[in-house]
C-alpha cells in the first residue's frame, strides 16, 4: 500500500441495496422450531448440582427449565427462567453462553457439543411472551413504600420489577427517551431483531407498580440527594458513559468515532442506508464493542474492516466466539498492535491510522519501536466505556476501582442506596450479571422496607 | 466367516432373522422387498378362515411410546389377522415361496376353536408348500373377543387340543405362538408340547394403552373418542420376552422344545441375546416396521462380527448358552460382594450417579471432594446395587467391581467361597447344604 492511498477516502451512505440491509441484520440465529428446541431439550441430562445452574450469574435452573421444555411445558419453562431472571429473553440472545452455561455443559465436556442452552432459554420465553394472557407473576399487597430507580437499563428493570412483585411502588428516572439501556441501544442489531428490547420493557412492565420518566437524568435533572428525600429508597443503575479516549492527535477529527455512540444510532436509526460507513474501516479494541462495531460495520457494507487490539487473541474480553464470528464476517482480527498515531488528510479527516507492534515482557506490555499503517476511513474506538462518577461522589457515594462501590448485596457507602449494573465495582460489564445485581438490590431494598 | 444360517425344525434359513407374523408380511410384495433386503424368512400375517373378510377400523391403529428424539420404544396396535381373502393369501404364498425357495415362509394361522375349521383350512396352507404353520394364540385384541387369539392361549387345554388337530391334519412343523398375557408362561408351553407341538414362539404382544389423549380423555390410538386395549410390542417388551423365553428354556418339562424368539428384537445384540437363552432363531416386527427392511443388514452384519470375534463358527455354537446361567435368586451367591468404580476420566460430572443414589439408595457416592465437585464411591457405603451405572449417561464411565478380603462396608472378611440362601443363617428354612 502506497502513502498515496491514504489521501483517498471513502466514506458513504447506502452502500448496499435495501433488501441486503434487511437480510444483514436479520437474526443472528433463527429461532428454534418446536422440533428443534424438543429434540435439542431430549440432550440434556438433568444433571445434578449443575454445572451450568451455577454458571448462570442469576442461576436459572436450566435442567429444570430444558426438563419442562421436553415435556411439552414451555410456559412453565419460561416461568423457571423469569423466576430468576426476568429478563430472560434478552438475555437468551445476548449472553456469551459460551463462556457461561454452555461452557461448562457436561455435553460440552463429553462430546464438544452444549446443550444449546441460550437457543432452548429464547424458545421458551418467547413462547410465553407470544402467548401468555398475562404477566406471570402477581404482586403483592401494596406496601406503601416507594423506591426510586435510576436508569431504565437491565439492572433498573430487573430491581424495578423484583421491587413491584413486592408490592413496593417504583419509580424510574431514565435519561434517554427509550428504555431498555443497552438492550436498546447497545446490543448488536442482529442479536435483537424486531424490536425486542421495547417489547421486553413493556412485558416487565406489565406486572405494574412501575412509572418511568424518561428525559431525567442524574445530575441534570434529579440528585441523588432529592431522591433520597423523597423515596423510601434509592437503587442506581445508570451504567457507563463514552469510551475512552486513546490520547492521540487527530482523536476530534472527520472519522475518528466512538463506537457506542455509532452503535446507539444504528440501533435508533429506521433507516440502516443512511449511515456514513467507510471503505476501510480500524477497530482498536478486543472487548464485545470492538466485535459489534467491527461485525457491523461490514455489515453496512465496508469492504475492509480491521480490529487491531494491542494484546494476544487469548487477551481479548470477547469470547473466542465472537471472535471467530467476526471472522466470518470477513473482520480481521490483527492482535500486538497499539495505536500510534492518527494519520489525517489537510481537511482533519481521518485517513489512515498508523499501528505499533507490542510485546509482553515481565507482565508489562510495551511498544516494540517497529509500526504499520494502514488504510482507514473511521477509526472506531472501542477501549472500554468512561465512568462519569462526580455526581456521585459529590453525594457522598464512596468508588472503588472508579466505579461505585457496593457490598455484596447491592448497598452503596449511603444509607438508603443501591446500586448495581455496570457503575458498580467489579461489574462483568454483562448484561445477565447486571439483572442479578437488580435482583439481589431489589431484595436488599426489600428487606429493608419491611424490616 | 461365521455361518448365520439355520436349521429350525429342519427348516433351512440363510440366517435366524425372519418376520414375524404382522403387517411387514401381509402380503407377496412386502414378503419379496424382505427377502430382497436379506431376511431369512417370514411368518406370513395370519390367515383367517374362509368367508368375507376380516374388517378392520378404519382410524388410527397404531399407538406408541417414545424416547429421547422420538426414538420409538414401545408400539402397540389393534389391528386385527389379514383383512385380505385366504384365497389371494394362498395363491401368493404359493408363488412367492416357488420364487424364493431358500427362504422361509411360515402361515400364521387363526381360526375358530373347532376341529372343522382347522380340519378345513390346514391341507389348503399345505397345498402352497409353504414351509410350516405357526399358530396364532397370542392377539390379545379384537380376535380375542370372539374366541380366537389369546382366548385360546390363555387356556392350556384349548392350546393342546388345537395342536393336536393341527399335527393330525398338517404333516409340516407346527409352530405355536404364545401369548405374555397370562401369570406363568411355562402351562401354555407345556400345553403345546404335550398337543405335539414341534415348538413354541413367544412373545406375542402385551395387552396396552400407551397413552391416554388428554384433550379427550380417551386411549390413544382414539377411533372417534373412544379407544380399546392394543397389542404391545417394540423395544420396551424385549426383557418380558427374553424372561418368558428363558422360563421356557429352563423348565425340565418343556427343555428341549425349540424356541422361536420375539419381542422388541431391534440389533444384531439383541438377537444374539435372545438365541443365547435358547432361542433357534428370532422373529423381527417393530424394529422393521420403525425403520424399514433394511435393518436386517445391520443385524446380519452384526451378528457375523461379534461370532468371528468370539471364534462361533455357527448359531448353535453359542444357541442356548446363556440358559443355565438363569436361575432362581435363592441360588445366587451371597458371597459375591461387588462396589461400584467410576472412572474419572470418564466421567462428564453430570451428577446423575450421586443423586440417585442420595435420593434413593445408600449415600455411597460423593458429589463434592476436597471442596470440588466430584463423584467418588464411598466404599463404606456402597452395596454393589448397580443403580448408579444404569443412571451413568456415559457406557462403561462406572462398573461394578468384585472385591476379596474386607469389605468396608460390614468390616467383616468375605468369605470366598459360594454360598446362597439357602444355606444362610438368617434363612429360617435354611438347610446344611447348598440348594444349587
Amino acid at each position: 500500500m502506497s502513502e498515496a492511498d491514504f489521501a483517498t477516502r471513502d466514506i458513504r451512505t447506502g452502500r448496499l441495496d435495501q433488501i441486503d440491509y434487511e437480510n444483514n441484520f436479520e437474526d443472528l440465529h433463527a429461532p428454534l422450531t418446536r422440533h428443534e428446541a424438543t429434540v435439542e431439550a431430549d440432550r440434556c441430562y438433568f444433571c445434578y448440582d449443575a454445572p451450568c445452574m451455577t454458571a448462570c450469574p442469576t442461576s436459572i435452573d436450566i435442567p429444570l427449565f430444558i426438563r419442562e421444555i421436553a415435556a411439552g411445558n414451555p410456559s412453565g419453562a419460561a416461568k423457571t427462567i423469569l423466576n430468576q431472571n426476568i429478563l430472560g429473553g434478552m438475555c437468551a440472545r445476548v449472553c456469551p453462553t459460551e463462556t457461561l452455561c454452555e461452557e461448562v455443559c457436561v455435553r460440552e465436556e463429553a462430546e464438544g457439543k452444549p446443550v444449546k442452552i441460550g437457543q432452548l432459554q429464547r424458545y421458551a420465553t418467547d413462547h410465553l411472551m407470544a402467548t401468555a394472557k398475562e404477566h406471570p407473576f402477581k404482586r403483592a399487597a401494596s406496601t406503601g413504600k416507594r423506591v426510586a430507580v435510576v436508569g431504565a437499563g437491565p439492572a433498573g428493570l430487573s430491581c424495578a420489577h423484583r421491587l413491584a412483585t413486592h408490592g413496593h411502588d417504583v419509580t424510574i428516572f431514565e435519561a434517554r427517551a427509550k428504555s431498555g439501556g443497552l438492550n436498546e441501544h447497545g446490543i448488536a442489531a442482529y442479536k435483537t431483531t424486531h424490536d425486542f428490547a421495547q417489547l421486553e420493557v413493556e412485558f416487565v412492565l406489565s406486572i405494574g407498580g412501575i412509572d418511568i420518566q424518561h428525559g431525567r437524568a442524574l445530575g441534570a435533572d434529579i440528585s441523588v440527594e432529592q431522591l433520597r428525600n423523597e423515596y423510601d429508597a434509592v437503587f442506581i443503575g445508570v451504567g457507563l458513559g463514552n469510551t475512552n479516549n486513546l490520547g492521540l492527535d487527530g482523536e476530534n477529527n472527520d472519522g475518528c468515532l466512538d463506537a457506542v455512540d455509532y452503535i446507539e444510532k444504528l440501533r435508533q436509526t429506521d433507516d440502516l442506508s443512511s449511515l456514513p460507513v467507510g471503505r476501510d474501516v480500524v477497530v482498536i479494541g478486543g472487548g464485545m464493542t470492538a466485535i459489534d462495531i467491527a461485525i457491523q460495520t461490514k455489515l453496512l457494507g465496508a469492504e475492509n474492516v480491521t480490529i487491531a487490539y494491542r494484546r494476544g487473541q487469548e487477551g481479548m474480553n470477547a469470547s473466542l466466539y465472537e471472535q471467530e464470528l467476526a471472522q466470518t464476517h470477513g473482520v480481521v482480527i490483527r492482535h500486538w498492535l497499539q495505536p500510534k498515531a492518527l494519520i489525517s488528510n489537510n481537511q482533519n479527516q481521518i485517513t489512515g491510522i498508523e499501528l505499533e507492534y507490542t510485546a509482553q515482557s515481565d507482565d508489562k506490555l510495551s511498544g516494540t519501536g517497529e509500526t504499520v499503517k494502514l488504510e482507514a476511513d473511521q477509526v472506531f474506538k472501542a477501549i472500554g466505556q468512561k465512568f462519569d462518577s462526580s455526581i456521585l461522589t459529590e453525594a457522598g457515594i464512596e468508588l472503588e476501582a472508579r466505579r461505585i462501590k457496593i457490598s455484596a448485596d447491592g448497598k452503596t457507602s449511603l444509607t438508603k442506596v443501591w446500586a448495581g449494573g455496570d457503575c458498580v465495582a467489579g461489574g462483568e460489564d454483562l448484561t445477565v450479571a447486571s439483572v442479578e445485581d437488580g435482583k439481589v438490590a431489589a431484595e436488599s431494598i426489600h428487606a429493608f422496607l419491611t424490616r | 466367516m461365521a455361518d448365520l444360517s439355520t436349521t429350525f425344525l429342519g427348516i433351512k434359513s440363510p440366517n435366524p432373522f425372519w418376520l414375524a407374523s404382522a403387517p411387514p408380511t401381509d402380503k407377496a410384495y412386502n414378503v419379496e422387498r424382505a427377502f430382497e433386503a436379506g431376511w431369512g424368512g417370514v411368518v406370513w400375517k395370519t390367515l383367517g378362515e374362509e368367508g368375507p373378510p376380516v374388517v378392520n377400523v378404519n382410524g388410527p391403529r397404531y399407538g406408541a411410546i417414545f424416547g429421547p428424539d422420538r426414538r420409538l420404544m414401545g408400539l402397540n396396535n389393534i389391528e386385527l389377522i389379514t383383512d385380505r381373502s385366504l384365497e389371494i393369501n394362498l395363491q401368493e404364498m404359493t408363488e412367492v415361496k416357488k420364487r424364493w425357495p431358500d427362504r422361509v415362509i411360515i402361515a400364521s394361522i387363526m381360526v375358530p376353536c373347532e376341529e372343522e375349521a382347522w380340519k378345513a383350512i390346514l391341507p389348503r396352507v399345505e397345498a402352497t408348500g409353504v414351509d410350516g404353520i405357526e399358530l396364532n394364540f397370542g392377539c390379545p385384541h379384537g380376535m380375542s373377543e370372539r374366541g380366537m387369539g389369546a382366548a385360546v392361549g390363555q387356556v392350556p387345554e384349548y392350546i393342546q387340543m388345537v395342536t393336536e388337530w393341527c399335527k393330525k391334519y398338517y404333516s409340516k412343523p407346527v409352530i405355536v405362538k404364545l401369548t405374555p398375557n397370562i401369570t406363568d408362561v411355562r402351562y401354555p408351553a407345556r400345553a403345546a408340547k404335550a398337543g405335539g407341538a414341534d415348538a413354541v414362539s413367544l412373545i406375542n404382544t402385551i395387552n396396552s394403552i400407551v397413552s391416554v389423549d388428554l384433550d379427550n380423555f380417551a386411549p390413544v390410538p382414539t377411533i372417534d373418542g373412544k379407544g380399546s386395549h392394543g397389542g404391545y410390542c417394540g423395544p420396551a417388551v424385549k426383557p418380558i420376552a427374553m424372561n418368558m423365553v428363558a422360563e421356557i428354556a429352563r423348565d425340565p418339562e418343556t427343555a428341549g422344545l425349540p424356541i422361536s424368539g420375539i419381542g422388541g428384537i431391534n440389533t444384531w445384540r439383541d438377537a444374539a441375546e435372545f438365541i443365547s437363552l435358547g432361542c433357534g432363531n428370532v422373529q423381527v416386527c417393530t424394529a422393521a416396521m420403525t425403520y424399514g427392511f433394511k435393518i436386517v443388514q445391520e443385524m446380519i452384519s452384526g451378528l457375523s462380527e461379534w461370532m468371528d470375534e468370539k471364534g462361533y463358527e455357527s448359531i448353535d455354537d453359542f444357541m442356548g448358552l446363556a440358559t443355565p446361567n438363569v436361575t432362581d435368586w435363592k441360588n445366587l451367591n451371597l458371597n459375591y460382594v461387588t462396589k461400584a468404580k467410576i472412572d474419572q476420566d470418564l466421567c462428564i460430572s453430570c451428577g446423575r450417579c450421586h443423586i440417585a443414589c442420595e435420593d434413593t439408595s445408600h449415600q455411597a457416592i460423593t458429589n463434592m471432594v476436597d471442596g470440588l465437585r466430584k463423584f467418588e464411591v464411598i466404599d463404606e457405603e456402597c452395596v454393589g446395587c448397580n443403580l448408579c451405572v444404569n443412571v451413568c449417561p456415559v457406557d462403561s464411565c462406572i462398573t461394578m467391581e468384585q472385591i476379596s478380603g474386607v469389605d468396608p462396608r460390614t468390616n467383616k472378611e468375605i468369605d470366598p467361597n459360594y454360598a446362597n440362601w439357602t444355606t444362610h443363617p438368617n434363612n429360617p428354612s435354611a438347610v446344611t447344604e447348598p440348594a444349587e
